[in-house]
C-alpha cells in the first residue's frame, strides 16, 4: 500500500509548518522523516493519517485519494511519540480495542478477537502482561504494546512518530532492528520520524530530510550520506557514523 | 540522624501541637457538637417530631427535588463543557472558560436579585411569565434555578483541570484505531475521569444543600412551599424553636461530614487518574 503526499501545505497561526511538500512512499518501504524539531516533520505524519488536514494539497493511500477522510476512515496504524495507551485498560483490551469499536457487521467474534490479539502478544513478546496496565510496564514494553495496537487493526500503512525517543539507548537499537524486521515480514509503506541522523540512516530504506517546513532531499541512506543535495543536508549529516554504511 | 524537627525542644513541639488542636476545637469541633447537643436537648422525642414536621418534611423534600434536578443538569453541561475546551480548538474557548467562573465570583445573594430582575413580576420576562400563570420567583422554579446557578461551576471547573493535564492522545489514539466519537467518548474519556468527576458531583452536591444567600432571595419563604433546609432552620432560629433549629441543622451537618469523607476518598482516587 502505498503512500503518496502533493503538494502539501499547512500553516498553524503564522507560522508555516509545511511549504508545498510532495512525496511518495512504495508499499514495502520503510521511509524515515528526519530533520531537526520544528521542521515540519510530525506534523506531516499526522496529515498523513488524518488528524491534521492539510490547508491544500492532497493525500492518496493506495492511490486513493483519501484528503478529505477523516483519521477514522484512513485505517492507518499510528504510535504516538508518547505511546498514548488507554491508561484505565490492560494491555489485552489496549490491543483489542480497534477491533472492539467495529460495527457489528465488521466486528470479529469475541473468540477471533481473543486470537488476534494473543498472536500480537506473541509478535511483541509479551504474552506474560496480557493484564497489566499500562503504567505497570517499562518505557520499551510501552512502545512494543502500542504498536501491537496499532497492528491489530491489520493497517495498509504503519506511521510512527519518534518512535524510540523516549527510550534508553541500549532498548533503543534492539527495537529498531525489531521494528525493521517486522516491516519486512508485514509488506506494508512505513514511515517513522526521527531527529536522530543515525537512526534514520541505519534503519530506514529510504529518507526525507526536512527543514523549516521544506523537503530538502529524498534518497537512500548511500545517496543523502555521500551525494548531499545541498549545503544543509551536508551540515545536517556532517558528523554521523552509520554503521550500515561504514561497513560497506 | 533524627529528622530536623525533631531536634526542637520537647516544650516548643508541645505548646504548638497543643494551640494547634485547641484551634481545631474551637473551631470545628465545638460547633459540630453543639448543634447535636442543642438538637437533642429536649430529647430523642422531641427531636424525632421536629424532623417528622410537615414543614420539615416539605423542606427536606424541597432541597431534595433542587438537588435531583440542578446536579444532573450541572454534571451534563459540565461534561459538555470541559470536553469542549479541553479536546477541541474553537472561538470564544478563553470567553466561555471565564463565565463558567461566574457564580464563584459573584456573592449568592446578587445572583438571586439578578434571577429576581429577569423573572420577577418587575422583571423583563415578569409580565409574560405571570400572564401565561408560570411563577418563577416565589416558587419552586426560582428556587432550583438559583442551586443550579450558584452550584455551576464546581463540574466544569474539576474536569476541566483534570482533562488538560490528560490532554488529548488517547482521543486520538482511539480515533486513528477506528472509534467514532460516541465510542471515544464512553470508552476512553469517561472512564479516565470518573474519579474526578464523582468528585465535582459531590462538592456540587454539598453546596446545593447548603445554599443559602441566592435562595433566600427568590424563594419568599412560603412555609412547606418554598422553604428549602437551610432557610427552614433559619426560620425555626428566628422563632426561638432552637431544639428544632439544631435538629434540622444536624441533618445537614450529618450531610456534610459525609461529603467530607467522601471527598476525601474521591480526592485520593482522582489523584491515581492523574498519574
Amino acid at each position: 500500500m502505498s503512500i503518496e503526499v502533493q503538494h502539501v501545505r499547512k500553516i498553524f497561526g503564522t507560522h508555516e509548518a509545511l511549504k508545498d511538500v510532495s512525496l511518495r512512499i512504495e508499499t514495502g518501504e520503510l521511509m524515515a522523516l528526519l530533520g531537526p524539531s520544528g521542521s515540519g516533520k510530525t506534523t506531516l505524519l499526522r496529515i498523513i493519517a488524518g488528524l491534521d488536514l492539510a490547508d491544500s494539497g492532497t493525500v492518496h493511500l493506495h492511490d486513493e485519494d483519501a484528503t478529505q477522510s477523516t483519521a477514522r476512515d484512513r485505517q492507518v496504524g499510528f504510535v504516538f511519540q508518547h505511546y498514548a495507551l488507554f491508561r484505565h485498560m490492560t494491555v489485552f483490551e489496549n490491543i483489542a480495542f480497534g477491533l472492539r469499536v467495529r460495527p457489528k457487521s465488521t466486528r470479529p467474534t469475541e473468540r477471533d478477537i481473543h486470537v488476534r490479539v494473543l498472536d500480537l502478544l506473541k509478535l511483541i513478546q509479551l504474552e506474560w502482561l496480557a493484564y497489566r496496565y499500562p503504567s505497570q510496564l517499562s518505557g520499551g514494553q510501552r512502545q512494543r504494546v502500542a504498536l501491537a495496537r496499532a497492528l491489530a487493526v491489520e493497517p495498509k500503512v504503519l506511521l510512527l512518530d519518534e518512535p524510540f525517543g523516549a527510550l534508553d539507548a541500549k532498548v533503543r537499537r534492539e527495537l529498531r532492528q525489531w521494528l525493521r524486521r517486522l516491516h519486512d515480514d508485514l509488506h506494508i509503506a512505513s514511515v517513522f520520524v526521527t531527529h536522530d541522523q543515525e537512526e534514520a540512516l541505519e534503519v530506514a530504506d529510504r529518507v526525507a530530510i526536512l527543514s523549516d517546513g521544506n523537503i530538502e532531499q529524498v534518497g537512500t541512506p548511500d545517496e543523502v550520506y555521500r551525494h548531499p543535495a545541498n549545503a544543509f543536508v551536508k551540515e545536517f549529516l556532517r558528523d554521523v557514523n552509520p554503521r550500515r554504511l561504514m561497513a560497506e | 540522624m533524627s529528622k530536623p524537627h525533631a531536634k526542637d525542644p520537647v516544650i516548643v513541639r508541645w505548646t504548638l501541637t497543643v494551640l494547634a488542636l485547641a484551634a481545631l476545637g474551637l473551631f470545628i469541633v465545638l460547633p459540630l457538637a453543639a448543634v447535636f447537643v442543642q438538637a437533642f436537648g429536649k430529647g430523642w422525642q422531641a427531636y424525632r417530631d421536629t424532623i417528622l414536621q410537615p414543614e420539615t418534611v416539605s423542606a427536606i423534600e424541597l432541597s431534595l427535588l433542587a438537588l435531583a434536578i440542578s446536579v444532573p443538569m450541572n454534571t451534563l453541561f459540565g461534561l459538555a463543557a470541559a470536553w469542549a475546551i479541553t479536546k477541541f480548538q474553537f472561538i470564544g474557548k478563553n470567553v466561555l472558560t471565564t463565565l463558567i467562573d461566574i457564580p464563584f465570583g459573584v456573592s449568592p445573594v446578587i445572583s438571586g436579585l439578578v434571577f429576581v430582575l429577569v423573572f420577577g413580576a418587575q422583571g423583563w420576562f415578569g409580565p409574560w411569565l405571570t400572564e401565561h400563570d408560570l411563577p418563577v420567583i416565589f416558587a419552586v422554579p426560582g428556587i432550583i434555578l438559583a442551586t443550579t446557578f450558584v452550584t455551576f461551576p464546581f463540574v466544569a471547573r474539576e474536569l476541566i483541570a483534570l482533562m488538560e493535564s490528560q490532554g488529548t492522545d488517547e482521543e486520538e489514539a482511539a480515533m486513528v484505531l477506528g472509534a467514532n466519537s460516541w465510542q471515544m467518548f464512553f470508552r476512553v474519556t469517561l472512564p479516565n475521569i470518573k474519579w474526578g468527576l464523582l468528585y465535582g458531583v459531590v462538592l456540587c452536591t454539598a453546596r446545593a444543600l447548603g445554599e443559602f444567600g441566592a435562595v433566600s432571595v427568590v424563594s419568599g419563604h412560603i412555609r412547606g412551599q418554598t422553604n428549602t433546609l437551610p432557610l427552614h432552620v433559619e426560620i425555626l432560629y428566628n422563632e426561638y424553636n432552637y431544639a428544632g433549629a439544631f435538629a434540622v441543622a444536624s441533618l445537614l451537618s450529618v450531610l456534610a461530614v459525609i461529603t467530607l469523607a467522601l471527598k476525601k476518598f474521591l480526592e485520593w482516587k482522582s489523584s491515581e487518574e492523574r498519574g
